[in-house]
């Protein structure tokens, strides 16, 4: 249960007397979350705040032709009842393209739908009451008339001539497609002894955050500024964005972001009922709150995973992977989401099937089609498990059909570990990644031998357990190369102001934001560290554009790497200026001190000098006292953004050991061990906790999630009773273990460790599954593994 | 939609007089009236747990409980757990074993936990599992809580971990 770095030796700056770099201290302020003193979007009340309920479509393409708010303006407490051609005279609608994703295209997406709808769930007028209860009983009778129109739901037809197109003007369904070919995959397929081929099928689920979206805009037209409360992941994109879309300067919108009720990609996105809620508070100048309810979360929260991918490996019966082939294809609904776009995840497939291992070849189509149903994009660990399910079942296919062990194939295929830097098939660079080493660690963790030799006892009781296995890599700490590059005003750098007060207490304000991963505790225990005073002497601020410097925010797996670095940089120096304080003071030289535990001591001996509080009292309360000349600056800032390498990869193994139940189809699920490698371990509980949770996540993909949609479009289980998804009673205890290779890209070395869980958590699941049924002959390429799936597999149903 | 209804409860050991609409729930009574807002809304249908609190000594989804049903009850929540201390070992617990990162569901978590530790002094991990099952967690995966909750159902019966 404990998690244990190889490698502990950290860099010098940090390595420190009291440093709280590597050590599991808690996070700073859960006594808040703890007592229900947190203050969430869906708490905040604000004076003559009016709420806003969004009439939906039933339909998932259909004209609108007539809106007939007259009874509902007539309900107690409406305000007002406002359609999208209203809207449209404050917001201007926006495309969700990207100049770097070649040949991408979607179509002009309004806030509130104009005339026509285009998924089931998209909203078509808001009531707005003074009371949510009231804006609900206003909606109920707002009376819309529609005209159905053909819906295309089923993505292996989006592209056929017959089938109709949803955007006439953009010609066909097809919203983007990347072809890559590297090395000489022919050559190579021709030199295989063996090739096996398959097609996975993957379940669009969803992210469940449990708070839902919600957002406050309060516009206040004396000040001519918008304040948008909001659990968003990235305050300064939504501040760029509303501005642009409401025809106002950054610097009338301020974004403010306090807790946040999970986000996982879901809050990184911006949604038309959001803008439309910003739009409502401009035109109605008042505050305007907008909480979605769970059925409105299900049909508009972003989804994800729909994919259907065709894999082809070539294997020579010395186990060596001649190459990899894949044909992607997915369905991302009506439109490409704003600003990052919906052609992120298969593009991230592309990049990182055959990831983890040594040959050249490989070759690769992805095509993203749209179709009438709710919107997909970026959720956490975007594209990771699609390629790693698809690259892992192929190895573990490969394996089979030579009769080589699962581990013994990874072996001969995974690259060295003194193989670096190289670069994958598909171009990435990797600067230093330890498949190998994980590999042994989640071998002799699990005791590999061990349980081979207990799933061939018990199945000779009839009793069928496997084990499966997952590499993987994981994309983190990206640079301008994400979305920067392609137009996207989303920054990839991020910043850090550090100043020291007067009673000697550290106030931090950083661009990272916080949705529980630790993005507070990390910095605090950077700044801690770097400055040399206790953890409870550093308050850090977060999120909010008005008040900390300009940054990305929260996602991919950045913050630690990127505004911990920046944290780290700015805090040396704050450091340097304290001490260039305290030898003028103290009539010594700066090298000749140091600050430990709050205090100002000379690094000979250790001896004490001056305490951090008098030195604030002084330079605050009594410059008259310091020295001619010396203007004190016990304020420092330091930006940083990754400069050499576009993303800083990790790498890590996942291993599942897990029994089927060959009657009723059921999976229980034993044991789950993660090994990865995230560079430096600032604090190993929230590293190891993010795996956790994401493994958890990763599995709810496995065995539970989707998104069931009919063939009219209309998606079925838009609940949590229907829609199933990970609780205690199922969830098995997962064994965490580390190796580590810090990022020479920066003096902290941390990589990011937010995906790397739900990345190989399915593949590792499939292929245990696929283990156990071994003596049926069966293979199974589809999730989740429902019951359904699995009899059905064993020709039981 | 019929007229409002004069309530009388104890909310946290505090007499509180309402006049209530019958269709409100109680988490909407608790979070918009008395703004408890430590009692969250995750579904509204039952099944997350955010939004669970304590009526009579049970625990309770206070958003499939009406309002105008607190008549006369004691309903508790987040807030009075915490600030008489009831619970302060087990949020102790969890604050150490980071046993929450968004922390939503925390309050309904604690409810559910400090629960499961009043029927049994001394649940192995299944049970608490089990005990836990109808309480949604995104975030942590669950095991930090299963271990929270472990250690302070040690402690409490003199059994160090």
């Amino acid at each position: 249960m404990t998690s244990e770095a190889e490698n502990p030796e950290t860099l010098s700056v940090l390595d420190r007397p009291n440093s709280y770099i590597g050590r599991a201290v808690p996070r700073p302020n859960l006594d808040r979350l703890l007592q229900g003193r947190g203050l969430y979007v869906s708490d905040i009340e604000l004076p003559r705040m009016a709420h806003v309920v969004f009439v939906r479509s039933p339909h998932a393409h259909a004209k609108i032709n007539r809106i007939d708010a007259s009874a509902a303006k007539q309900m107690p407490g409406v305000i007002a009842v406002v359609s999208g051609r209203e809207l449209s005279n404050v917001i201007t609608p926006w495309v969700g393209v990207l100049s770097h994703l070649k040949g991408l295209k979607s179509a002009p997406q309004n806030a509130i739908a104009i005339d026509r709808v285009c998924w089931q769930g998209e909203a078509i007028a808001a009531v707005v009451a003074s009371s949510r209860a009231q804006a609900e009983d206003g909606a109920e009778l707002v009376s819309v008339e529609y005209e159905e129109l053909p819906v295309v739901t089923d993505m292996r037809t989006a592209l056929d001539p017959a089938t109709p197109v949803i955007h006439a003007s953009l010609g066909d369904n097809l919203a983007f497609e990347r072809i890559h070919d590297a090395g000489a995959v022919d050559h190579a397929f021709s030199e295989a002894d063996e090739m096996v081929e398959a097609e996975f099928v993957f379940g669009r689920h969803t992210g469940v955050t449990l708070e839902p979206r919600a957002v406050v805009a309060d516009w206040n037209a004396a000040e001519a500024r918008l304040t948008i409360y909001q659990g968003t992941q990235a305050p300064h994109m939504v501040q760029n964005i509303a501005a642009l879309h409401l025809g106002l300067r950054e610097s009338q919108v301020r974004v403010v972001c306090k807790d946040v009720g999970g986000s996982f990609g879901i809050k990184v996105h911006i949604y038309a009922d959001e803008m439309a809620t910003y739009a409502l508070s401009k035109l109605l100048r008042r505050p305007v709150k907008f909480v979605a309810d769970r059925v409105e979360s299900f049909n508009t929260d972003i989804h994800a995973r729909d994919h259907r991918c065709k894999g082809k490996i070539g294997v020579k019966r010395d186990g060596t992977i001649t190459a990899f082939e894949i044909d992607d294809l997915t369905g991302i609904g009506p439109y490409s989401m704003y600003p990052r776009t919906s052609a992120i995840e298969a593009n991230q497939v592309v990049n990182l099937v055959g990831g983890p291992y040594v040959t050249r070849n490989y070759r690769a189509r992805a095509r993203v089609v749209f179709q009438n149903k709710n919107v997909m994009c970026q959720y956490r660990a975007v594209g990771h498990p699609i390629a790693c399910s698809v690259t892992e079942g192929l190895v573990d296919l490969a394996a089979m059909k030579i009769g080589m062990d699962s581990v013994e194939i990874r072996r001969r295929n995974l690259i060295a570990d003194d193989g670096y830097p190289c670069a994958s098939p598909s171009g990435l660079r990797f600067e230093q990644l330890s498949h190998q080493a994980a590999l042994a660690k989640i071998v002799r963790m699990m005791d590999y031998e061990a349980l081979r030799a207990e799933q061939a006892a018990l199945r000779k009781r009839n009793v069928h357990r496997g084990i499966g296995i997952a590499s993987f890599i994981e994309v983190t700490n990206p640079s301008a190369a994400f979305y920067g590059v392609g137009g996207a005003k989303i920054s990839s750098q991020d910043g850090v102001a550090v100043r020291l007060d007067p009673q000697g207490s550290v106030i931090c304000q950083t661009s990272i934001t916080e949705q529980g991963q630790g993005s507070e505790a990390l910095t605090a225990q950077i700044v801690a560290s770097v400055l040399g005073v206790s953890m409870d002497r550093v308050r850090v601020i977060l999120g909010d554009t008005d008040n900390t410097p300009y940054g990305g925010g929260t996602w991919a797996s950045r913050g630690a790497g990127i505004g911990g670095e920046a944290a780290l940089q700015a805090t040396k120096v704050l450091r340097k200026n304290i001490l260039d304080i305290a030898a003028a003071i103290l009539q010594s030289a700066p090298g000749e001190l140091d600050i430990v535990n709050n205090r100002v001591v000379n690094v000979a001996d250790g001896a004490p000098r001056i305490e951090l509080s008098e030195l604030g009292r002084i330079v605050y309360f009594r410059p008259d006292t310091l020295p001619p000349g010396i203007q004190p600056e016990l304020m420092a800032t330091r930006h940083f953004v990754p400069r050499e390498y576009p993303f800083a990869f990790t790498n890590g193994i996942q291993a599942s050991w897990l029994e089927v139940d060959i009657e009723t189809g059921f999976i229980k699920l034993l044991k789950h061990w993660v090994v990865e490698d995230c560079g430096t371990i600032i604090n190993p509980q929230l590293v190891d906790e993010q795996i956790r949770g994401g493994v958890v996540q990763g599995i709810g993909a496995a065995l539970f999630e989707k998104c069931v949609y009919d063939e009219r479009g209309q998606l079925t289980n838009a609940n949590m009773a229907d829609y199933l998804f990970p609780m205690a009673g199922e969830m098995p205890d997962i064994d965490v273990g580390h190796v580590v290779s810090p990022t020479m890209e920066s003096e902290l070395g941390a990589k990011g460790a937010g995906e790397a869980g739900t990345a190989g958590a399915a593949a590792a699941v499939t292929n245990a599954v696929n283990d156990a049924l071994r003596p049926f002959g069966t293979i199974i390429t589809e999730i989740p593994l429902t019951p359904q799936v699995i009899l059905t597999a064993l020709g039981r149903i | 939609m019929t007229g409002a209804v004069a309530i009388s409860l104890s909310v946290n050991g505090e007499r509180v007089d309402a006049s209530v609409l019958p269709r409100l729930n109680l988490v909407d009574f608790l979070r918009e009236h008395l703004k408890l807002t430590g009692t969250h809304i995750g579904c509204e249908h039952g099944v997350c747990g955010a939004c669970t609190v304590r009526v009579n000594g049970d625990i309770v989804r206070s958003c499939l409980l009406l309002a105008v049903q607190t008549h006369n009850a004691s309903v508790e929540t987040i807030e009075g757990l915490s600030d008489n201390g009831e619970i302060a070992d087990l949020q102790s617990a969890f604050r150490e074993r980071n046993a929450l990162q968004c922390g939503f569901c925390t309050p309904g978590m604690l409810m559910a936990a400090q629960d499961l530790l009043k029927q049994s002094r001394s649940p192995d991990r299944e049970q608490i599992r089990e005990h836990l099952s109808g309480n949604y967690c995104r975030c942590t995966g669950y095991q930090a809580i299963v271990d929270a909750i472990e250690t302070t159902a040690r402690a409490r019966t003199g059994r160090l971990p």
